[in-house]
């Protein structure tokens, strides 16, 4: 058994492992520490300063996601010297950013709006000045609006320690700090893959999914958790849908294996698809030989079916049929397809592209 | 699947993929991961940038994975059997073999290793182009990790070698004792969402579900009773290839597809579309009126995978959920629906009422999947073998045993690709897919931001050979085959190797398959879409 080590939260008696944080052993005692840059599985940076907590003996505040644990330690989380901290980085990150709710994409999901109504900031005590950053709208997959970044770098570590992309990082330092692509390139004219891991990460508007823009409202939009259709990787991804549409795809971290929230380009920007004027609507059957396909019920269509394989077997033996079932279908339908063939007509002639 | 499951006794993916993140080595072959699979691309490049796992890859190709990999074996297209029977000739010869384990749980290494003994590394240089002291040191970095693991892909299936080249990676594996541990093993990647599912389900000629053998008579009678018919015909089926042909010759004459389009995806399609016009009854069940389904004489709209109910099996034997979202166009119907439908015309009523009213009957046929219910998948997927609701799924196969219980070597000799280049067709064409499209393209072509990211299909072609040719980057390009010919833009680029051309399979405008050899894999019955001889000309 490992050693667990004693501390101190908010007057609460609580353990953690060697080698943890303090943001990570409160989260899993369920006292809440906000947080703006850190990001599970990924490079702690203690960059933005907004999970500041109090720890006694410490001279300064000290970053929550970076400081390790040590026995007998004790910590504040909700001290007013805390409090005031975490309000002032909160202002200034609301002050330096075009931060306008109205028109945002990520209006009712965003981390940063969260927390200024957290911290029930009426309007920041510094000037607003945005950087006034040009969008890239460059692509229709993924769009950039720089004026809303908060510079928590999380989107690089996304790229760079869960892609392992390696496409994104800071392009200018200081003040003018700014993320994207080698030589502040649009993403279109970069060796973006269009994964969207990066989108996923962002806990602001500054980088959305450009299909999601005017698609619905977070709170209008139902989530639904499926597998995705195109490779055999099986990602768990979320269809966001609002009124019978999907208008966006998610990755969710929280699902677990195999993906662990990532997706690709394909999972992530290939749905279209689906709502696609030329999907078919009705059946469709050829009245004659070397005429056209014409429309026809499904009652007219499967009778035609049925009878036609039927005469077929008839006249030729079930082995005179065959079938070709499919990999891109569920397995209750590879399952029914098979037995369909076997039981219904009576032969073995099924197998699928599996080999192509 | 048919070499694998020879040696192990079981064709599937034996380890999970998170186990790659932490495994020792990755040896890659075959398989153009950060494409074809970019998930699990990513998880081989985490392990290698953050987790000090060791990367090997055999390829062609200069594909992404090589900027990550410690060694890159570039093999002549169509000689993986050599490489690999090089790798483990030096692993024989420096003695870094697992010989407790060769003994311990595998048989006829014998006459394996007189096969292997010949393959010198010198030997396999001349045959595969790869430097001798490169296949060493990928040799001694497989052979010492603690633990490593071998992906491969349609790389090294999709030849008239495949089951050959897979049971070579078997050898390999079982050499180094690698199989049965975590972090170990084969691991096939699959291509599509479901063919492992597919494969599971008994959509096969040979067998029903969860690989019971059609020809058992056993087998028969448990299935007779269990679908509550008579007889169960005892004779295995054709394969798709085979169906194709014989629809051809005229003795296939009605053929039901769902979601499939072989017009695409088959070698040869002009071969291909002969014989869908020689049937005399073609259905075709799809959410697209696609090229196949426009030679129907019956077309089925069905339903997409965001608007049922069920569940695929993923590349690595875990069963997931797929959920309804949103309604289906028109009066299009899910998949299961429409075949029960038919059945039921047909005199053999089959009435369920959801999918998972299917998922239990399933349960009950299919031993590997008996534990798995919908209401355990819920949260998160089970990996099969799962045979009862306890069971918690199985993460790697083969632990104490093999399937089929030793592990089988095999004595494979290398053996050329069926069309090798001449005069008249002095180049190598090798095709696959790229990472913003999908298989035949219906789906992912019709994508607004893939397409504006990958518009039209572009053939891969060495700086060298392109100036050779008198071909600029972005000059359109004739590429013919003894089948046929097709037109596209050339991409000059030194991801191809000299002599060979790579183009993909999702542009219909530019079917390559026009151009692909038919020639089958004689017991895997897989083209060999990776090697055929073409000549490129400026058009
Ligand atoms: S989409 Fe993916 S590859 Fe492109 S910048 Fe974002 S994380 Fe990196
Ligand atoms: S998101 Fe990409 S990697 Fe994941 S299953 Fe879909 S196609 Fe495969």
């Amino acid at each position: 058994m490992e050693k667990k080590i004693p501390l101190t939260i908010d007057g609460r008696a609580v353990q953690g492992r060697a080698g943890q944080t303090i943001l990570e052993v409160a989260r899993h005692s369920g006292i809440f520490i906000p947080t703006l840059c850190y990001m599970d599985r990924t490079t702690k940076v203690g960059a933005c300063r907004v999970c500041v907590v109090e720890v006694e003996g410490a001279r300064t505040l000290v970053a929550s996601c970076c400081m390790p644990i040590s026995p007998g330690m004790v910590v504040r989380t909700d001290t007013p010297k805390v409090q005031a901290a975490q309000r002032m980085v909160v202002e200034l990150l609301w002050s330096s950013g075009d931060h306008n709710c109205l028109t945002c994409e990520r209006n009712g999901s965003c981390e940063l709006q969260d927390l200024v109504y957290r911290f029930q900031i009426e309007k920041p005590r510094f000037e607003i000045t945005p950087p006034g950053h040009a969008k890239d709208l460059s692509n229709s997959m993924i769009q950039r609006d720089l004026n809303k970044c908060v510079l928590c770098g999380r989107c690089i570590r996304a790229c760079n320690e869960i892609q392992v992309n390696e496409v994104l990082d800071f392009t200018r330092r200081g003040s003018r700090a700014k993320v994207g692509p080698a030589f502040e390139t649009d993403y279109i004219d970069s060796d973006c893959f269009f994964c969207g891991e990066c989108a996923d990460a962002c806990p602001v508007g500054a980088i959305t999914l450009r299909p999601a823009r005017f698609g619905g409202r977070p709170w209008e939009t139902k989530k639904v958790r499926t597998t995705c259709t195109y490779c055999g990787v099986g990602c768990q991804m979320e269809l966001n849908v609002h009124e019978d549409r999907i208008v966006s795809v998610t990755g969710n971290s929280a699902f677990g294996e195999p993906n662990l929230g990532s997706l690709c380009a394909k999972g992530r920007f290939g749905m279209d698809f689906v709502h696609h004027p030329d999907r078919l609507k009705k059946p469709l059957i050829r009245r004659e030989k070397g005429g056209d396909l014409e429309e026809a019920s499904w009652e007219e269509a499967l009778d035609l079916v049925a009878s036609r394989f039927k005469e077929i077997r008839e006249k030729s033996g079930p082995d005179a049929l065959a079938g070709l079932s499919s990999a891109r279908c569920t397995n209750e339908e590879n399952y029914l397809f098979q037995k369909f063939m076997r039981a219904g007509i009576g032969t073995n002639n099924v197998d699928h592209c599996a080999r192509l | 699947m048919a070499g694998l499951a020879a040696a192990f006794g079981s064709g599937a993916m034996t380890n999970s993929i998170a186990e790659l993140e932490y495994t020792d080595c990755i040896l890659a072959t075959g398989t153009n991961t950060t494409e074809n699979h970019p998930v699990i691309g990513a998880v081989v490049k985490r392990a290698v940038r953050q987790h000090n796992t060791k990367l090997v890859v055999i390829d062609p190709r200069e594909i992404t994975l090589t900027k990550y990999a410690d060694i890159w074996l570039r093999q002549k297209p169509g000689t993986d059997v050599a490489v690999l029977n090089g790798l483990m000739n030096v692993i024989l010869a420096e003695n870094l073999s697992d010989k407790a384990f060769v003994e311990g749980r595998t048989e006829n290494f014998e006459a394996f290793r007189q096969v292997v003994e010949k393959y010198t590394p010198e030997f396999v240089e001349k045959i595969s182009g790869v430097p001798a002291e490169d296949l060493k040191r990928a040799a001694r970095m497989y052979a010492r990790a603690k633990r490593a693991s071998i992906l491969y892909s349609m790389g090294i299936t999709q030849h008239t070698t495949g089951t050959d080249n897979v049971k070579s990676v078997a050898n390999l594996s079982m050499l180094c004792g690698n199989v049965g541990i975590e972090g170990g093993g084969v691991n096939p990647l699959r291509g599509q969402n479901n063919v492992q599912g597919a494969c599971d389900m008994g959509a096969l000629p040979n067998v029903f579900p969860a690989y019971q053998q059609v020809a058992a008579p056993e087998v028969r009678a448990f299935f007779e009773k269990a679908w509550g018919v008579q007889t169960l015909p005892g004779k295995p089926g054709l394969t798709i290839m085979e169906i194709m042909n014989a629809a051809h010759h005229g003795d296939i004459k009605g053929l039901y597809i769902m979601g499939e389009n072989p017009m695409i995806s088959d070698p040869d399609l002009s071969h291909a579309e002969e014989s869908l016009k020689k049937l005399d009854f073609l259905v075709v069940q799809d959410i697209f009126l696609t090229e196949t389904a426009r030679l129907a004489d019956v077309v089925l709209p069905s339903a997409s995978f965001a608007e049922k109910e069920g569940t695929f099996t993923n590349t690595e034997r875990r069963v997931q959920r797929v959920r309804k979202a949103v309604g289906s166009p028109g009066e299009a119907l899910p998949d299961w629906e429409i075949i029960a439908r038919i059945a039921t015309r047909m005199g053999y009523p089959m009435a369920y009422g959801n999918a998972r009213e299917i998922w239990e009957e399933i349960r009950k046929v299919t031993p590997s999947y008996a534990g798995i219910s919908y209401k355990r998948i819920e949260r998160e997927g089970l990996q099969w073998p799962c045979p009862n609701t306890e069971h918690p799924g199985t993460r790697f196969l083969h632990k104490e045993r093999f399937t089929r219980g030793r592990g089988l070597f095999s004595a494979i000799e290398y053996l050329p690709p069926a069309e090798l280049p001449d005069e008249a067709y002095p180049m190598i064409l090798s095709t696959g897919r790229v990472l913003y499209h999908y298989h035949t393209g219906t789906m992912t072509r019709v994508s607004k931001g893939l397409s504006e990211r990958y518009s039209e299909s572009l053939v891969e072609i060495n700086p060298e050979d392109a100036s050779r040719l008198g071909i600029d980057d972005g000059r359109t390009v004739r590429l013919t085959s003894r089948r046929g010919s097709v037109r596209a833009k050339a991409k000059v680029t030194g991801r191809s190797p000299v002599g060979t051309v790579f183009m993909n399979f999702h542009f219909r405008e530019a079917a390559v398959n026009l151009l692909t050899n038919p020639a089958l894999d004689p017991i895997g019955k897989i083209p060999e879409y990776k090697v055929c001889a073409v000549r490129v000309e400026a058009a």
